[in-house]
């Protein structure tokens, strides 16, 4: 899944994508999101920082995956696993290619029916092959990786909070141990909307939350109940900024 | 004389004159060259006095770092993690500033825009903007460029009215064309009076630099940024002791309750005093002068204090950023630099420049 693709230019491409990715991070992610941004991380000892585990932040923009792979340190970068919409992101090869090598996506198809157009190989083979949509995730669970999800789907109207989907209710249930770290992130949204490309300065709240376990905080299986816990939880971090919304 | 003599006398000849007129014609260049050569001669960009100044404030910090060690010595109990904190901070303010100024008045002007850019950024996370502004704010960000290339450039004409003449009247035909009205006088409104404060307040610092250097024999513009800078500064912490001391009547209950009369007063009292002190070792200031200096800086910086804290109790919020810890935000450093630094560049300019 990770692109274990086989042959010596595999091997080379498996070799080389932790230093695209901690590249990436340390070229891209934080110039944009400590320079021309800036961010205040408040509960910073809350990530993890040993997979396996899940962490949820809200999603307004394009920016927030950078901003995800700037509070993670850079050795830690390598195991962080962005869960990406496959139909978006594998949608040309250019983009499926820098999306998984540098970004370290893990597709996931958001409709069933639709089957990606990927121009690589290894970009095709990486759209979970078997039934299960989240295949892909339970794998880096098992490799000990870090995803990370956005649990509203899409970015969504800016600043504001949508329904939460239900998939990471899915992976908790199958993984009961692995903590479920809620975060969220206010300004990115403001930065940088949906529809628009170039980022206006803003400072940026990082909030991050104790970390949640389906063992201890699924109250009887329900993977609704978890969800809507999950969405209180991010509603309770979305209130201690004290940045306005739009007007 | 032999044919060949001959010729080669008029060859040496013809040489003689050659060299003969280049000499002239260096000659005549000459006076051009000697102004060349004088303006091609860097002025020293980081004086002496500078360099004691400096030491001066590195010893003041040494003493601030003593001081707390000593009292949490004798004092345990006390918690002494907050002015801890707050020195920390001081030193790497310090030591940052000395790299801004240490190298050349280019990357000393870069700095600054950087610290505008800072504060207006930290300005704009704070006020409510509309989301229809997307692309004016963008245009907002790029008064700070050039308004530093303005000061680079050293063309006082333009750089004295471009915020609040041409981005004055370029914003709000711009934010008409987005054509939402909504909050449009609020939003236009904010928006300029950020310009003012954090790009073009502040830049006043960087204009302090490109001065010519025969204003201030004292170390050049340097100096003059660092007499302001240090004062201001200095006042800051000053009102702040003399109010934690004998701090009894508020002077703004309602803006900022912790501001007393007493603090005021022997803030600018003390403020004056170094800014006497200080004047002859760093800038062209008379005494009479330096003493009305002391007392500008005095007042300006508390007003341009309790300004931006005016600005925060209307918003609801207690600091305007994180990025300095023990202190808050950036804005809640320089606060009073946005009132000192015009006041203090245009007393100056137009007393000795």
């Amino acid at each position: 899944m990770s692109g274990t693709s086989g042959g010596i230019s595999g091997r080379i491409n498996d070799a080389l994508r932790p230093w695209l990715r901690r590249a990436f991070a340390l070229l891209v992610a934080w110039p944009v999101c400590l320079v021309v941004l800036g961010m205040n991380i408040r509960h910073r000892t809350r990530l993890p920082l040993k997979g396996p585990a899940i962490v949820t932040p809200n999603h307004n923009s394009h920016l927030d995956t950078a901003a995800m792979l700037t509070i993670f340190p850079l050795s830690v970068i390598p195991q962080v696993r962005p869960v990406a919409a496959a139909d978006y992101f594998l949608k040309s090869g250019l983009m499926a290619w820098f999306s998984l090598n540098f970004v370290g996506i893990i597709p996931i198809m958001r409709k069933r029916p639709k089957v990606a157009v990927a121009a690589d190989a290894a970009a095709a083979d990486a759209v979970a092959p078997e039934d299960d949509p989240l295949q892909g995730c339970y794998d880096a669970l098992e490799r000990g990786e870090i995803l990370i999800i956005f649990p509203e789907g899409t970015r969504g109207e800016p600043e504001r909070m949508q329904e939460l989907k239900s998939g990471v209710a899915v992976l908790a249930s199958k993984y009961p141990d692995v903590p479920v770290v809620p975060i969220f992130m206010h300004g990115l949204g403001k930065a940088m909307p949906k529809g628009s490309f170039i980022p206006v300065p803003f400072f940026v709240d990082v909030n991050i939350g104790t970390p949640m376990r389906w063992s201890a905080d699924s109250a009887g299986g329900d993977k609704k109940a978890f969800m809507a816990e999950l969405g209180s939880r991010m509603k309770i971090l979305s209130e201690k900024h004290e940045r306005p919304d739009y007007q | 004389m032999s044919n060949e003599a001959g010729k080669e006398t008029g060859a040496v000849r013809k040489t003689f004159d050659a060299s003969q007129k280049a000499l002239k014609q260096t000659i005549e260049a000459v006076p051009g060259t000697v102004q060349q050569v004088q303006k091609a001669i860097p002025q020293p960009h980081f004086p002496e006095a500078v360099g004691y100044a400096f030491l001066g404030a590195y010893a003041i910090l040494m003493f601030a770092t003593v001081f707390v060690w000593l009292r949490k010595r004798l004092r345990p109990e006390r918690d002494y993690s907050e002015l801890k904190l707050r020195i920390k901070t001081w030193w790497i303010i310090v030591v940052l500033t000395t790299f801004a100024l240490g190298f050349n008045t280019y990357f000393s002007i870069f700095c600054l825009a950087f610290l505008s850019f800072l504060a207006f950024k930290e300005y704009l996370s704070l006020v409510p903007t509309r989301r229809a502004d997307h692309r004016v704010l963008l245009w907002a960000y790029l008064a700070i460029p050039v308004q530093y290339i303005l000061v680079g450039a050293e063309w006082y004409g333009v750089f004295i009215i471009f915020i609040p003449v041409y981005w004055f009247l370029f914003m709000p035909m711009r934010m008409v064309l987005v054509g939402e009205t909504d909050g449009f006088l609020s939003a236009v409104g904010t928006l300029q009076w950020g310009l003012m404060t954090c790009v073009f307040s502040l830049s006043h610092m960087a204009y302090l630099l490109v001065l010519p250097a025969a204003g201030n024999p004292n170390g050049g513009g340097v100096a003059l940024l660092f007499y302001l800078v240090f004062l201001t500064q200095f006042n800051d912490v000053a009102q702040y002791v003399w109010g934690k001391r004998f701090g009894r009547t508020k002077v703004t209950p309602t803006v900022s309750p912790n501001k007393t009369l007493e603090g005021l007063i022997g803030g600018v009292f003390t403020t004056t005093l170094l800014a006497l002190a200080l004047a002859p070792w760093l800038t062209p200031l008379s005494h009479l002068h330096a003493l009305a200096m002391g007392v500008l800086i005095g007042f300006g910086g508390f007003i341009g204090d309790v300004t931006i804290s005016a600005i925060k109790r209307d918003l609801g919020i207690k600091d305007s950023g994180s990025l300095l810890p023990g202190h808050g935000g950036i804005l809640d450093r320089i606060d009073s630099l946005t009132f000192t630094a015009p006041v203090f560049f245009h007393v100056v300019y137009f007393l000795y420049y």
